[in-house]
């Protein structure tokens, strides 16, 4: 096994994992303030088709980010207004979003089916990126990715460290305590769902624009619902959402590699294509295997809506 | 509603009715079944080039709708059902997976024909086609085998169903009898569709030093992949289902495509001149089911040719993929030498043959 197959695994393992840490972290935001958006895949396919859309007719792949980001805020919008506002299910309201976003999405997307995208040339860290092994996958890498790392230091920073976080962290544990003392539930919860739709949306634009430059109805493929996974079996803490998103990645880029080596093991194939799945979730079990940490870090009103009036 | 009512409702309805099946000159309505969105390439969008052909074909006789995305299973009977009872005399069903449902439904509409494609069952009004991908496919091995510079392919497949294999070992067979140093390594990825899985397994075997990479799944991102390393590896791609040039503009070398739109117009005809008598066909070049995608201009004028005179031979059955002597990956021989393999061999296929550098999954 040479420096470079290893090298190659890890970026690849990188690649997989960006998306998956960017609408984890998203959502993670939004369970904090007691709000359960299950519409994650929807919102990536909407975001996807948007960025893709924007990217296509200005050229530019980071005005599709931005597409992608706006259209994730307007699905989280809707699911704003049906779950918070209308005060409707938050299970039933974000599934039938993540319906409506991938019809949606390929209703939108029909006339950009043809469309190819040149893809994007990474950004390279100058002398950092020629470190062997490491280098190319940390320092030679899409933009997004870089992005994806700020943005767990920048979620851990807000949680735990501002204000601010705190103040979310309170709707979702007791709105109405957060209520009593003066804070707006419904306005915060919008904000985090709004954050939670953003994410998702520019998830999916990593997905059309960088990771395989093109748009198909159904390219998201369940990438939504691995984030979402991702949250519970990372109890809600940032840095497990990364080390759970790498872990996921890693192994299926692994057992990728290890099919097209040629070597005469007999492992079926079907086995390792659900290793991933499998080997995220013990990982993710068998770290947070503390009950009262998931109490702790599970937000205690997940779910439930808030009437401002009660 | 009492029951004067009741009888001019009757009355009216029957009126309606009988009027329709007067007016003789009235398209037939025929209708195809889909399993996946149409696209812009792929299974599904094959199969919509040759109802949009055959409507084309058949100007003014009939009139064709389609229902896409339809899940195999309990679902695509209730659809199948649909269209049989909204007088849709000719129903196309074009995955796998319809084939029970289908069955069933054609003994329930015994007035309306039905074709199932790539399925093993027959009745009176029900037909199966399916066409010979894999001539297609050793053909680009063929291609592969003379322009590799590594020795070495990549293919990544959904799943290990006799279709699958078929492709898998023609391919190699088509490579290595041109470049006997060849070998084929796949990868499986279990869905036939999901882009960035796909792409995945090519970069992952285009940096294990594959440089001719070919797929048998539904999206085009293996082409894309090849097309982005292929001014640093010097990657080459084959499509398959459709044509992919646009995906891989200077590095898809050729492909394997269907072409359904002849087999529908010959078949409807027939259908509708009271002349049809059964369908079991399994059709490959000879029959223009199944053709090459345009081939590169890197491909050299002598591979060109021999290409070109392989592909007169199969039409003529002189030449047959899977002429003895074939020799699976552990050395047995599975066809004797003088011997082609029998289609029903074929359609069992699980092994791989030899030039495969892959472990083949067990079930």
């Amino acid at each position: 096994m040479g420096l470079s197959f290893i090298s190659s695994i890890l970026f690849a393992t990188v690649v997989a994992g960006t998306p998956l840490i960017i609408v984890a972290l998203g959502e993670l935001v939004t369970e904090k303030a007691g709000v359960l958006n299950l519409g994650a895949e929807g919102i990536m396919s909407v975001g996807a088709v948007a960025a893709f859309a924007v990217a296509h007719h200005t050229g530019s792949p980071y005005l599709g980010i931005l597409a992608g980001m706006g259209a994730g805020m307007l699905m989280a919008l809707l699911f704003g207004l049906s779950a918070l506002t209308l005060m409707a299910n938050q299970v039933a309201s974000g599934l039938a979003l993540s319906i409506f976003g991938v019809g949606l999405s390929a209703f939108i997307g029909k006339p950009y089916e043809s469309v190819a995208l040149a893809s994007v040339d990474p950004i390279r860290i100058p002398l950092l990126h020629k470190i062997p092994l490491f280098g190319p996958s940390l320092f030679e890498q899409q933009g997004l990715v870089y992005f994806s790392w700020v943005l767990i230091a920048a979620v851990a920073w807000f949680l735990y460290r501002s204000k601010a976080g705190l103040i979310l962290r309170a709707v979702g544990e007791s709105p109405v305590s957060a209520h009593a003392i003066g804070y707006g539930v419904v306005s915060i919860r919008y904000q985090a769902v709004l954050f939670g739709g953003a994410m998702a949306g520019i998830g999916g634009a990593f997905l059309s624009v960088f990771y395989t430059p093109m748009w198909v109805e159904g390219m998201v493929a369940g990438r939504g619902w691995i984030a979402l996974s991702l949250v519970v079996f990372a109890t809600w803490r940032p840095g497990r959402v990364m080390i759970g998103a790498y872990l996921f990645g890693g192994c299926m880029i692994t057992q990728m590699f290890v099919q097209g080596s040629g070597a005469r093991i007999s492992i079926p194939a079907q086995f390792l294509s659900s290793l991933p799945y499998m080997a995220t979730v013990v990982v993710l079990v068998l770290i947070s295997r503390n009950r009262s940490t998931i109490r702790l870090n599970s937000p205690a009103s997940l779910g439930q809506p808030f009437l401002p009036d009660a | 509603m009492n029951h004067r009512q009741f009888a001019l409702a009757t009355l009216g309805v029957s009126a309606l009715l009988a009027s329709t099946i007067l007016m003789g000159a009235e398209p037939v309505k025929i209708a195809f079944v889909y399993v996946s969105p149409v696209g812009d390439a792929g299974w599904t969008f094959q199969h919509d080039q040759g109802r949009k052909q055959m409507e084309a074909d058949m100007k003014g006789a009939v009139t064709t709708k389609f229902i896409e995305n339809v899940p195999e299973g309990a679902d695509a009977e209730r659809i199948i059902r649909q269209l049989a009872q909204d007088g849709n005399r000719i129903i196309f069903t074009t995955s796998f997976g319809y084939m029970n449902q289908t069955a069933k439904v054609a003994v329930a509409f015994p007035n309306a024909t039905f074709f199932h494609a790539t399925g093993y069952k027959t009745g009176a009004n029900l037909g199966i086609y399916n066409a010979r991908f894999y001539e297609g496919r050793y053909l680009n091995g063929v291609i592969a085998g003379k322009m590799t510079k590594t020795n070495l392919a990549g293919y990544v497949a959904a799943f290990p169903i006799p279709e699958v294999m078929q492709g898998i070992n023609a391919f190699t067979r088509g490579m290595r009898s041109v470049n006997p140093k060849a070998e084929v390594r796949v990868i499986w990825v279990n869905s036939w569709f999901d882009p960035g899985k796909e792409r995945e397994a090519a970069m992952t075997l285009i940096s294990q030093g594959a440089d001719m990479i070919t797929h048998h799944t539904d999206s085009t991102a293996v082409v894309q992949a090849a097309e982005e390393k292929h001014k640093e590896k010097g990657t080459w791609s084959f499509s398959y289902h459709s044509d992919m040039t646009k995906y891989g503009p200077t590095s898809q070398l050729s492909g394997t495509t269907h072409i359904w739109g002849d087999f529908y117009t010959k078949i409807v005809k027939e259908v509708l001149d009271k002349k049809w008598t059964g369908t079991n066909l399994w059709g490959g070049l000879k029959d223009g089911m199944i053709k090459l995608a345009p081939m590169n201009p890197a491909v050299p004028a002598d591979v060109k040719s021999y290409v070109q005179k392989l592909q007169a031979d199969a039409a003529t059955g002189k030449f047959h993929p899977f002429a003895g002597p074939v020799v699976d990956q552990e050395g047995k021989e599975r066809v004797p030498k003088g011997k082609n393999m029998t289609d029903a061999e074929m359609g069992a296929m699980n092994y791989y043959v030899k030039g495969v550098a892959s472990t083949l999954p067990k079930s």
